[in-house]
């Protein structure tokens, strides 16, 4: 099965059609452009048996992944585990609980590395050189591996002020790692500029409609790991708000191809209180999602102006689900919670879906007797300042046994 | 030189006739591509034409405009 299905890039404004090429932006109305497809053309040959056979990594859906033939960037990348979260469940108080831990995402960490592989497939496929970004900080190193191993230059643009783990995590692979003095909408601004000028892919500028569909994956997978079924319920964290409209696409595919039964999937998103538009807007029931300063330690998730919020707000609403927010002392008492549970170190950012699910099971908006997925998109290692301070201290002892014989006697070890 | 911007307005500067104003202190083509207003907020496509230099003074101008969020869009600075 090689014959693609991409028909088109399409406005999600006006509708108007335009045809696969690096560009995001609608010439008529300026709305994004979305890649859409023609199902039919699969004709019941994308099966579950065909998919189960294929190595387990992201491109076993390949089918619904806007690149030619094969991948050309990250072959190896996705699959990571489903895990049903016992130990956590009993502590919230629900029954059926499971964690898609993208913490362990290969090779750099994140769920980034799903929509990197794809824009730089496509990338090469377009002939571009040299790849860049604007990040929060995991996409930087996402894009400086995922380059570096395709033989590709790359440039990433930062906020100067990001934790040292992400800014070693890009610059170890022989990036160009640019600090911009601001905030991310400040890198974002000047990104869109230089995207205009220097004719390079931009992972999440021109390249953006390819990079957002690599976020399906993650949805594929996480049915897939639940026997072929469609999760009640999905929390995602939301910076942009692209993870929540992709994984939400990627449910009404496979119900649309026939993979698996309509579960009424519904879907909630999580911020940072600090940085909230798309939370906020779903709270007060509109859609218009008014621009933040952002201010709050979960920096992959600090996104003032999110580009995607008024979709992923159309689709909470429109699933059912609904949007909850976390102070930053909430999203640290997550972190230790997953981790103290289930032996899940997550980044901030999986702090704030986790205090966010705790909130929403808490308040009635996600019942305690349904299946609940929760979407851990990086990893603790990269965010070691958020709980620097969190966390116990080494006890220091001479390597003597008496010394320690104190200590364990001290603990009521016998 | 063409440049395309997103432009939002909060509730105190969506009332107010920003783009109006822009065209009478500067001499460039506006051209609105979409617009949505509502519940004290809101949202422009717009396109600015005109030589260079003045097309970058209004981009200036809209930024210092109070309640007014200027985002350029990629792609958006078009020789011509």
């Amino acid at each position: 099965m090689s014959e693609s299905i991409v028909r088109a890039l399409k406005c999600r404004e006006c509708g108007h059609e335009y045809e696969i090429q690096p560009t995001h932006v609608c010439e008529f109305c300026f709305g994004p452009l979305e890649v859409v497809y023609d199902y039919d053309k699969l004709d019941d040959k994308f099966t579950r048996e065909l998919i189960e056979s294929r190595p387990q990594n992201m491109w076993r859906y390949k089918e619904l992944l806007p690149i030619d033939g094969e991948p050309k960037v990250g072959a190896n990348n996705g699959f990571t585990p489903l895990i049903k979260a016992d130990r956590l469940a009993k502590e919230l108080g629900v029954k059926e609980l499971y964690i898609k831990n993208d913490s362990v995402c290969y090779p750099t960490l994140s769920f980034k590395d799903r929509v990197v592989s794809v824009a730089l497939s496509k990338a090469v496929e377009f002939g571009f050189k040299t790849v860049a970004c604007a990040s929060t900080g995991n996409l930087a190193g996402s894009v400086a591996a995922n380059a570096a191993a395709a033989g590709l230059e790359s440039y990433v643009f930062i906020p100067e002020d990001l934790e040292q783990g992400k800014v070693l995590g890009a610059a170890i692979f022989g990036t160009n790692v640019i600090g911009i003095r601001g905030q991310y909408d400040d890198v974002n601004r000047l990104c869109s500029e230089v995207a205009g000028k220097y004719g390079w892919a931009f992972v999440n500028v021109n390249v953006r409609p390819f990079y957002a569909e690599g976020s399906k994956t993650l949805g594929y997978e996480v049915m897939e790991q639940l026997g072929w079924k469609a999760p009640k319920h999905v929390v995602v964290p939301m910076a942009s708000g692209s993870l929540c409209t992709k994984v939400d696409k990627s449910i009404k595919e496979f119900i649309k191809l026939g993979l698996v039964e309509d579960n009424q999937t519904a879907m909630y998103g999580a911020q940072a209180t600090g940085c909230s538009p798309i939370a906020k807007s779903v709270k007060d029931d509109t859609d218009m999602i008014h621009p933040v300063k952002a201010d709050t330690i979960a920096k992959s998730l600090a996104i003032g102006n999110p580009a995607d919020g008024y979709y992923a707000n159309k689709v909470m609403k429109e699933s059912g689900g609904y949007a909850e927010d976390v102070s930053d002392e909430e999203i640290i008492d997550a972190m230790k919670l997953l981790a103290r549970t289930e032996g899940i170190f997550a980044e901030t950012a999986g702090g704030v879906t986790l205090g966010c699910a705790k909130k929403l099971i808490d308040s009635g908006k996600i019942p305690r007797d349904e299946s609940i997925v929760l979407c851990i998109t990086g990893n603790g290692l990269k965010t070691q300042e958020a709980v620097l301070n969190e966390v116990a201290k080494p006890r220091i002892i001479n390597a003597s046994l008496k010394e320690f014989d104190v200590l364990a006697a001290a603990d009521g070890v016998k | 030189m063409k440049l395309r911007v997103y432009l939002n307005f909060d509730e105190k500067s969506v009332t107010s006739p920003v783009i109006w104003k822009l065209a009478k202190e500067f001499d460039v083509i506006t051209n609105i591509r979409s617009a949505s207003v509502k519940e004290g907020m809101g949202l422009l496509g717009l396109e600015i034409e005109g030589e260079t230099s003045i097309v970058e003074a209004s981009a200036r101008w809209l930024e210092a405009q109070e309640g007014v969020h200027v985002e350029p869009i990629e792609q958006n600075v078009i020789e011509g």
